[in-house]
């Protein structure tokens, strides 16, 4: 049975755990003039910031233990993402307040890549398959394992 | 940096218009058995979802894949001025010969969207209603535009 699943064949199985937080942030490149600044990132370039309700995806790729049943411990994953993505960016400022982006400009791409980062190495059973990050419910980024010539 | 990551950037979008799926070259009967109720001769419409899904590389300079400020733009200007509040048999060029379903509209907004310069035009994807989508990535084995 070890590795098998239900019927005896293996399965990969997606899950996706869902968790929020909300943050601050603004996008200023200090290489660029304040002309440039403001003509590439219009209203996002205002120094005092602005806030979003984030929506992260997580998705891990595994088979299913067969003693469990279970790709991984949704408790265990729920814990990951507080420790790791919660505590780290929950009302912080992205600009300020969080290691993992400095010197970034924290857009959707570079925060949804910086959480990959931070993700891959925590998780012990299964892969990580993707993150995807809602910055609002019209506009997300997803980050998954590139092919060599893929960059983030 | 470790492995290379890929990244992509979604945006959706809203329009309203009517159509009517309907083609001439079939009699009233066949039409009426292929499209049922979508065949209505007035048309009928719907709230179009579109998302529009841009991959590449994180411009550093920007923290970007692609820039919605020129994003939202260019989808303005090549889809949503185009389709909103429009009949799209007869005030969309494309659809006077092939006919206006979810799919042939998902296939020609992704050929109105390919030259968006940012990015590579990775999939679009229309909700024709809150329980039909409809998805292109470009791939060839799609049959041809007039084929149904």
């Amino acid at each position: 049975m070890e590795g098998k699943g239900l019927r005896g064949e293996n399965a990969m199985i997606r899950i996706t755990r869902k968790v929020e937080f909300s943050a601050a942030h603004f996008y200023h490149n200090p290489d660029l003039s304040p002309e440039e600044n403001r003509r590439i990132f219009g209203k996002c370039n205002n120094p005092h910031g602005h806030g979003h309700n984030y929506v992260l995806e997580v998705t891990i790729a595994g088979e299913p233990d067969p003693a469990t049943g279970m790709v991984l411990d949704l408790k265990d994953l729920k814990d990951i993402l507080q420790r790791e993505v919660a505590d780290r960016m929950d009302h912080r400022h992205l600009n300020y307040e969080v290691p993992e982006l400095a010197g970034q400009i924290p857009t959707c791409e570079n925060i949804a890549a910086a959480i990959w980062r931070l993700l891959e190495p925590k998780i012990a059973t299964g892969k990580l398959d993707r993150v995807r990050l809602y910055e609002s419910p019209d506009l997300y980024a997803d980050c998954t394992a590139g092919q060599n010539g893929d960059t983030a | 940096m470790s492995r290379p990551l890929k990244l992509s950037l979604t945006r959706r979008y809203r329009f309203a218009a009517s159509h009517r799926l309907h083609r001439p070259s079939f009699s009233e009967a066949e039409n009426r058995r292929i499209y049922g109720k979508c065949s209505n001769p007035y048309g009928h419409g719907h709230n179009y979802v579109l998302e529009v899904t841009i991959s590449g590389p994180v411009d550093p300079a920007t923290g970007m894949v692609a820039n919605l400020g020129d994003l939202d733009p260019f989808v303005d200007r090549e889809v949503i001025e185009a389709f909103d509040h429009k009949y799209l048999n007869e005030q969309v060029p494309e659809f006077a010969e092939n006919v206006p379903t979810a799919e042939n509209v998902c296939r020609e907004i992704y050929r109105r969207l390919k030259p968006f310069p940012a990015g590579r035009l990775e999939r679009v994807r229309l909700e024709e209603t809150s329980k039909n989508s409809f998805e292109f990535d470009g791939q060839p084995g799609a049959p041809e535009p007039d084929a149904r």
